[in-house]
Parts: structure tokens; C-alpha cells; sequence
């Protein structure tokens, strides 16, 4: 038994069309952290936090979760680990045509059989357990509404709501903030830095905007090409770190010096 | 050269003609339809409409039957239809069938039974089954899912995927990502389609029963047997209204099902 909560080693991940999207990537994540990856567009960011709940099938490498194994658990297995880990989407994922508490309750799916799941049979503590969490994300009146009738963030709040629901060990967020305008942007990220602390859930966060990152994580990654090219706290990342994250020329100039 | 393209061209449209001409000759000699004929045509068409008019309806109760009889085949085809076709898409579906060979397998299966029209089924299910209104039922079922099964199955394929990843990342199961996500995403486009074939299948049921597979088809053939002509005009208009009918109360349930589409996409 060691402390490390979640571990990948030397993950690798490369799509049938031949794009090598992950390259190499070991990192550790500590319990309770709120951890933000940052990187330009097509860095991999979201190719490694799908890696982790096995949207995607990484092509090589390690992902140890609690101490467990879980690069190729299959079936029942696989779904017990997903329901440990809640996941939020850039664009809120939710079914739209069904109600902000159906929304919810969704999270609930991995904890019940697999046809009353299906019926939607839900118990009345989940229901109840539900309202509450939409009361803790201020979206209590909206409970019945139908989820295409709610803002942009009131939608990523039910997102969060429903990866509560799963009572997770572990959030993954991509992107979370980058449909929204910047006051629902604080606000979303203001619930996911609470929630992290308040119930101990490992969080990380794939973010486009360096100044968020720097504001709520406790700790930043920066993703390059497929390779992890930074690694510590946010005063550490300097304005020329982020220079080497983002800009070709940073690359070139090391090669060529 | 571009001149003896022209002649070229010229020549073989000369050719085509006279082939089609002939063809036209040689189909009005064999098919009978002799001069004599065409110029009864007043004639008869006189007496034939003095023998309709006015229209009768014999006897209404059994004609009222029939045309129940012939909705209730149209509703039980169209709802086993329905039930195997939703059964059958998601093993057609590229996006959700246990393996690429069974998808191909299921649309295949599925165009083979569309390429057979509803009366040939219906002629096969009362060798199998006898006369009456269960072979109707099977063959407009059987029709049903030909067409069914394949736009049930485009519209999952096009489904959003993040809707699979929504309840995929929960922990859910195949079938609750299945009810819980992909149902209630298409289930308005499954219920217009669904309408569309239940009005496709009242036509087919006013006549199924000119093969004897139940309804009021049976009653048009009962009375040109007995050359009742305004008979069969008293029970094409019958027919004539269940069809229109059916055509309105159709375009009422789409044009909610569309307004409930509209209000999910906006
Ligand atoms: N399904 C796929 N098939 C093939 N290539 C893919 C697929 N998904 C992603 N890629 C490629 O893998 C690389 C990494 O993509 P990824 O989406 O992980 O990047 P990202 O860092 O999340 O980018 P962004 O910030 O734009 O979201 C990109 O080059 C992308 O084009
Ligand atoms: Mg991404």
C-alpha cells in the first residue's frame, strides 16, 4: 500500500489513423488534490483523462487507480471503477429531452441493477439524495425543468450534480468552463474547487485559460505533443514556462540550442 | 470529329425510336387491345356508372365491421412491427451492435424483406397460417420491419455520441446507456417515423383483404363478384374516408411530435 491515489505509467495512446496522442506519460496524483492540466489544442489533454476512465483504450502504459490495476479491467468490473469517477464535459453531456433531476439520478446508474437502471426504477433516497445535491449546486427549482430549458451554466452545474450523485473518488473535468461566459466560468470552477475540498475528491481539470488554472488548482501539468512538459505548483509557473507550454518556437529553440 | 460524333449520335437515337416503336406495336397486338374495344369505351364506362350511382352500403353493420376489423389489422401490424423493428435497430446500428457482422447481417435481412411487397407476404402467411385477418397482421408486421429496421437504425447511428458517453462515464450498462441515453434522444423521431408507417399500413389493410387476408378488401371483391356496382362504390368511399382519416389524425401526431422536436433543439 502506498499513498498514491491515482498513478499512469508510461501511457501511450495512439488512434487507428496513426495520430500518436499520448506519448509517454507518467504522473502520480495525491488524494484530495485539484490538479489542472494545461497545453494547446490537440496536446492530448482530453485523450489522457478519457485514458483514465477507459472511454478510451490507452495502447500502452499502466493506469493504477487505489492501488488497482485498471488499464484492462472489462465488464462488471469496469463499470464498478467508472462509478468511483465522475466525469464533466466541455459540452455538459446531459440528455436533454429528460428532467435536471433524471439528469442527476443518472449518476446513480453504476450503484443499482442493470434493468431497474434502465427503467429508470430509481429508490426514493436516491431522489431525495438528488434534490439535495441540486440544492447544493443552487439549481433546486430547476429540479423538474427539462435540461435543454437551463443556461449554459446551470447545465455544467447539473453535470456536477451528477458526478456527485456517483459519490466518486475521483473527478475528471474537461474542459469544464469552455462554453461559458466568464461569470459562469468562476462560478462552475468555484463548485468544483468546493467540492473537491469539502469531500476530499481528487480533481483533475483540463483547462484552456492559464489565469484559472493558476487561481484554483493546487497544482498544474503542462501537456505538450503528447508529453508532459511541466509538472509543479502555480507561482512556479512562470511566464516562460507558459511560453514553453504553448509556443512552437520554445521547442525549437531547445532543439537548436 | 465533332461532326461525325453528331452523326453518330443522330443515328443511334434513330435506332432507340424505332426499337421503342416496335416494341409499342408488337405489346399492342399482343396484349389484345383491339380497336373495337377502345371505342366501346363510352359504352360501357355509361353503363357502369348508371349501375353505381347513387353508391349503396347493403349492409352497413357488416361493412362497419370489415372497416374496423381492417384498422385493427393496420394497428396490430404496425405496433409488432414497431416492437421488432426498435428489437432489431440496435443490432443494426453500426454504433451499437455486439459486432459489425451481426449489424450487416440484421440491414440486409431487412432489405430483403422491404424488396417483397405487403401483398406477396400476405399471399405466404395464408398458405402458412390460413385466411382471416392473421396473416394481414403478419404480413404488415413483417413489411413494417423492413422499413423500420432501417430508419430506426440510421437515426441511432446518428446519435450524438457524447449522449453514450454522458452514461457510459456514470458506470451504466450497455442497456442503460441504450434506455437511459439513446431512447429518450430519438424517441420523438422513432414516433414520427412509427406514424408515418401506421398510415402506410391502413392503405394496405383497406386492401389486404382482396387476398383474403381480413378486412374490408374482402367486401370490394364480395360485390364486383356479384356485379353489385354501387356496392363497391358504397364501400371505396368507406374506404376512401378511413384513408383520409387516417391521413389527418397522422399529420396531427407529427406536427406534435415535430413541435416536441423543435422545443429539444432549440
Ligand atoms: N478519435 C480520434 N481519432 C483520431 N485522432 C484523434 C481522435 N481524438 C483525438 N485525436 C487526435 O489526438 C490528438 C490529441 O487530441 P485531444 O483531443 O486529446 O487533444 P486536447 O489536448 O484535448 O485538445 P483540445 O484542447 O483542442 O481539446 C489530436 O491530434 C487529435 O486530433
Ligand atoms: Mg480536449
Amino acid at each position: 500500500m502506498t499513498d498514491i491515489f491515482l498513478e499512469t505509467r508510461n501511457l501511450k495512446k495512439v488512434y487507428p489513423d496513426g495520430t500518436e496522442a499520448l506519448k509517454n506519460i507518467t504522473l502520480t496524483f495525491n488524494k484530495g488534490e485539484l490538479v489542472s492540466i494545461i497545453g494547446p489544442s490537440g496536446a492530448g489533454k482530453s485523450t489522457f483523462l478519457r485514458s483514465i476512465n477507459r472511454l478510451n483504450q490507452p495502447s500502452s502504459g499502466e493506469v493504477i487507480f487505489q492501488n488497482e490495476q485498471i488499464t484492462n479491467v472489462k465488464g462488471k468490473k469496469l463499470l464498478l471503477v467508472r462509478r468511483q469517477i465522475g466525469m464533466i464535459f466541455q459540452d455538459f453531456n446531459l440528455i436533454k429531452r429528460s428532467t435536471t433531476v433524471r439528469n442527476v439520478l443518472h449518476g446513480r446508474l453504476g450503484y443499482m441493477s442493470s434493468l431497474k437502471g434502465a427503467f429508470g426504477r430509481f429508490s426514493e433516497e436516491d431522489v431525495k439524495e438528488a434534490l439535495a445535491i441540486l440544492r447544493r449546486v443552487g439549481l433546486e427549482d430547476h429540479a423538474f425543468k427539462r435540461a435543454d430549458e437551463l443556461s449554459g451554466g446551470q447545465q455544467q452545474r447539473v453535470g456536477i450534480a451528477r458526478a456527485i450523485a456517483q459519490k466518486p473518488a475521483l473527478i475528471l473535468a474537461d474542459e469544464p468552463i469552455a462554453s461559458l461566459d466568464p461569470s459562469s466560468s468562476s462560478n462552475v470552477m468555484n463548485y468544483l474547487k468546493t467540492i473537491s475540498e469539502e469531500d476530499g475528491i481528487t480533481t483533475i481539470v483540463n483547462l484552456h485559460q492559464v489565469d484559472v488554472a493558476k487561481r484554483f488548482a493546487s497544482r498544474i501539468i503542462g501537456i505538450k505533443a503528447g508529453e508532459v512538459v511541466f509538472d509543479g505548483k502555480p507561482n512556479e509557473l512562470t511566464e516562460q514556462r507558459i511560453n514553453e507550454i504553448y509556443d512552437q518556437r520554445g521547442l525549437v529553440n531547445e532543439l537548436t540550442s | 470529329m465533332s461532326k461525325m460524333n453528331k452523326q453518330n449520335n443522330n443515328l443511334s437515337r434513330g435506332i432507340l425510336w424505332s426499337l421503342a416503336f416496335i416494341f409499342f406495336v408488337i405489346s399492342l397486338l399482343q396484349l389484345d387491345i383491339a380497336p373495337e374495344k377502345l371505342a366501346n369505351i363510352f359504352s360501357r364506362t355509361q353503363r357502369l356508372l348508371d349501375n353505381m350511382f347513387p353508391p349503396v352500403i347493403d349492409d352497413p353493420i357488416n361493412i362497419a365491421g370489415a372497416a374496423i376489423e381492417s384498422l385493427q389489422i393496420a394497428v396490430m401490424g404496425t405496433l409488432w412491427g414497431i416492437i421488432f423493428s426498435i428489437l432489431l435497430a440496435f443490432f443494426a446500428a453500426k454504433n451499437m451492435t455486439p459486432h459489425i457482422s451481426i449489424s450487416y447481417l440484421v440491414k440486409a435481412l431487412a432489405a430483403f424483406v422491404r424488396a417483397v411487397p405487403a401483398l406477396i407476404w400476405a399471399l405466404l402467411f395464408i398458405i402458412a397460417v390460413g385466411l382471416g385477418p392473421t396473416p394481414g397482421i403478419l404480413a404488415l408486421a413483417v413489411n413494417s420491419v423492413g422499413m423500420l429496421v432501417k430508419v430506426y437504425a440510421e437515426t441511432i447511428e446518428e446519435i450524438d455520441q457524447r449522449v453514450i458517453d454522458a452514461i457510459r462515464a456514470t458506470g451504466g450498462s450497455p442497456i442503460q446507456v441504450v434506455m437511459q441515453g439513446v431512447l429518450p434522444t430519438i424517441s420523438s423521431i422513432f414516433i414520427s417515423w412509427s406514424v408515418f408507417r401506421f398510415d402506410i399500413n391502413l392503405r394496405y389493410a383497406t386492401v389486404l383483404g382482396v387476398v383474403g387476408a381480413g378486412g374490408i378488401g374482402w367486401e370490394l371483391i364480395r360485390a364486383s363478384r356479384m356485379i353489385a356496382y354501387n356496392e363497391m362504390l358504397g364501400v371505396t368511399i368507406v374506404m376512401f374516408i378511413m384513408v383520409l382519416g387516417a391521413e389527418y389524425f397522422t399529420r396531427f401526431l407529427k406536427q406534435r411530435a415535430d413541435l416536441a422536436t423543435i422545443r429539444a433543439t432549440k
